[in-house]
């Protein structure tokens, strides 16, 4: 099997646009949900539009397809896979720095191309910092969505696991929890993706083994509440299997916790990458890589600053907004603060 | 109790006691001894009222008989089944014919199910019902019967005040058609209004589908109500049990005698009486030597703190014949060799 990557990437990003719709329907359907996203959107209108665009630019950043590249465009490879948002940026290439909004070179006084055109500058290669600075919003919600898709996942079978069947399972994760958090999170990172080679995935699977332990002690507490109330002794009581018990009185009442600890560990995850590539050893195209190539630049006379500028603005943005959206949906589903709590 | 009818449950010297572990080897180093030497009867369609504080462990001896707690020692006899023998598997099977109602309608419902959901569960896990509609259908009918609305069927929980909550409960229970029902403290955390509507729902359900019920409570007016048999639980032993009449027109056991003058009245002249107990439930997993009860009682005698008295049968009083339960005193020891004498 010889797959293109971009083959691989657009169909990965048509199943989570689905995974999105369906998981919209089932928000729809059940008025808990329901409720709490309404009551959401009236708290945090902003920066749920925030977040929203940024995911519409990963988005548009993810679809990709060859050729209909015009012919005076010589930057790229003719036969080079482009997405949508590569394309709105063709021929933005200029040849070296320039600051925003400048119709000249920052070193040499030579004219631009596109002179005017650039509101974030452009970088050492010519290229265009708003284009750089939007293409890392695809990585950083890469980097937070895969890595919660390997850390939760993990924590929830360990945590519910032991929470709910206790005994030898329990001592086991307790061990293992203790041994990870006996190691020191960023040493164990940078092992890691070392033992693994660089690149995306590896980043995403060392972050996600290194920080799924304390929602793991969570759920597992979580669960040991569960697990002692009359609706699961009655359940028992009915004859449903032990499994089933699981998925459908404990996970569900544990969904709150998931959803309020996916949101705010999705930015110390995107924080956590800016960083490893601070040390060298993040994602490629990510914002940390923008920042960690920058600092050279501040060493400059005159100073480049709008390199850092952009790419450190882009990054707190979706945080700050990521987080509030998260305080807030905490808020929200948080048991204790529910109106009709039950 | 006659012994014609077979008992639909027969409990024989249950013993439920939690281990105390401590240390790292998590070594035992005592027991709570939660419930010892447990024994009764129960007919079909006939209602044992099992009484007594909090902590005395009737809640474990209910729990125990559906194996949600792990009995030590002992025979749960139901229809002829030991269900303590009982494979995991058989065991689920078996539980179709016991139900339970626990004491919080809040916490004996998943906050996050619909109700229509969670009461065809049970169907569901013991493939009752054809198909999807066929148990839509027959939640409605279920829940007609404890008057409640089928249309609301689709709603969760909490839309639910504590009286439906309970009776949906009761609901989920019904489905699977169960013989017996252990009623766990299931109308003390209702208002006195709303207990008697559940009182009479279930009494109602009693006589129309021939239930057995275990009702476990402290509430002694309720069981006047309600029961045929009651057993006093005290401190992990049945002190006492017999006919309701019985129990409460001729209490045998100090305990009792207490238990049912602690009942408020609003006739002064009923006021008074036996002497309340004084003080607090010794600690179950270090309790007094000889008879448990020995440490709070009026009429404590030197044999008490020595000897465990066994359960002595007691005869009625006022012309009634034959056995009329038994209790664990030794004062009934001596009005029986008097009677005999």
């Amino acid at each position: 099997m010889d797959v293109e990557s971009y083959v691989v990437s657009n169909s990965v990003t048509l199943g989570l646009v689905l995974a999105c719709v369906w998981v919209a329907r089932v928000v729809g359907r059940e008025p808990i949900w329901r409720d709490a996203a309404r009551q959401l959107w009236s708290r945090r209108r902003l920066a749920i539009v925030v977040v929203a665009l940024y995911m519409t630019i990963g988005l548009v950043d993810s679809i990709a397809w060859k050729g209909g590249i015009p012919e005076d465009v010589v930057d790229v490879l003719p036969n080079a896979p482009l997405t949508l948002l590569d394309r709105a940026f063709l021929g933005t290439k200029e040849a070296s720095y320039s600051a925003p909004f400048a119709s000249v070179e920052f070193y040499g006084a030579e004219a631009l191309k596109r002179p005017g055109q650039h509101p974030f500058g452009t970088d050492i290669l010519g290229r265009d910092v708003l284009y750089l600075s939007l293409k890392g919003a695809r990585v950083a919600l890469l980097i937070g969505g895969l890595t919660s898709l390997i850390a939760i996942p993990l924590a929830l079978i360990f945590g519910v696991g032991a929470g709910y069947f206790g005994g030898r399972f329990d001592d086991f994760v307790f061990f293992l929890i203790s041994t990870l958090a006996s190691i020191p999170g960023l040493l164990l990172l940078i092992a890691l993706i070392m033992a693994m080679g660089r690149g995306t995935l590896s980043v995403c699977i060392a972050l996600g083994v290194t920080s799924w332990v304390g929602f793991c002690r969570l759920t597992r507490a979580e669960t040991l509440k569960l697990r002692e109330l009359d609706y699961v002794s009655a359940a028992r009581a009915l004859g449903v299997p032990e499994l089933r018990i699981v998925i459908r009185h404990i996970l569900p009442n544990l969904a709150h916790l998931i959803v309020i600890t996916f949101v705010l560990m999705f930015s110390g995850l995107v924080l956590s990458e800016a960083v490893l590539a601070w040390l060298g050893i993040g994602v490629d195209g990510s914002w940390g890589q923008m920042i960690d190539g920058a600092r050279d630049e501040l060493s400059r006379d005159p100073i480049i600053w709008w390199n850092l500028s952009a790419s450190g603005a882009a990054l707190f943005v979706l945080i700050l907004a990521v987080n509030s959206v998260g305080d807030a949906i905490r808020d929200v589903l948080d048991p204790r603060t529910l109106k009709d709590s039950s | 109790m006659s012994t014609e009818v077979p008992p639909l449950l027969r409990l024989q010297d249950l013993q439920t006691w939690y281990p105390i572990r401590e240390g790292l080897m998590r070594r035992t180093t005592g027991w709570v001894q939660a419930a010892t030497d447990v024994s009764f009867d129960i007919a079909p369609g006939q209602t044992l009222a099992l009484v007594g504080e909090s902590g005395c462990g009737k809640t474990t001896v209910g729990r125990s008989i559906l194996r949600l707690e792990s009995p030590q020692k002992g025979v749960v006899l139901f229809e002829g089944q030991d269900l303590l023998e009982l494979s995991a598997e058989s065991m689920r099977a078996a539980r179709r014919r016991i139900q339970i109602i626990f004491q919080d309608p809040m916490a004996s419902l998943d906050p996050r199910m619909r109700i229509r959901d969670q009461i065809a569960e049970g169907m569901k896990s013991f493939g009752i019902g054809v198909d999807e509609n066929d148990r839509r259908a027959r939640v409605a009918e279920l829940m007609e019967r404890v008057q409640l609305d089928p249309a609301t069927m689709d709603r969760y929980p909490h839309e639910f005040s504590g009286g439906q909550r309970q009776r949906i409960c009761i609901v989920r229970a019904l489905a699977v058609e169960p013989r017996l029902i252990v009623c766990d403290e299931s109308v003390s955390a209702l208002d006195v209004s709303i207990q008697a509507q559940i009182l009479n729902l279930l009494r109602d359900l009693q006589d129309d589908l021939g239930l057995s019920y275990l009702f476990i409570t402290h509430d002694l007016s309720v069981v006047r109500y309600l029961a045929d048999d009651v057993a006093v639980m005290y401190l992990g032993k049945i002190v006492e049990q017999g006919p309701t009449q019985r129990i409460f027109e001729a209490p045998a056991h100090p305990y009792t005698k207490a238990l049912l003058a602690a009942i408020p009245s609003i006739d002064p002249m009923q006021r008074g009486g036996a002497p309340p107990v004084m003080g607090d439930v010794p600690s179950p997993s270090d309790p007094p030597s000889g008879c448990h009860f020995h440490t709070r009682c009026s009429v404590v005698m030197d044999r008490c703190s020595r000897e465990v008295p066994p359960l002595f049968p007691v005869t009625g009083t006022n012309g009634t014949k034959g056995e009329q339960g038994r209790s664990r005193c030794f004062l009934a020891e001596e009005s029986e060799s008097r009677s005999l004498g």
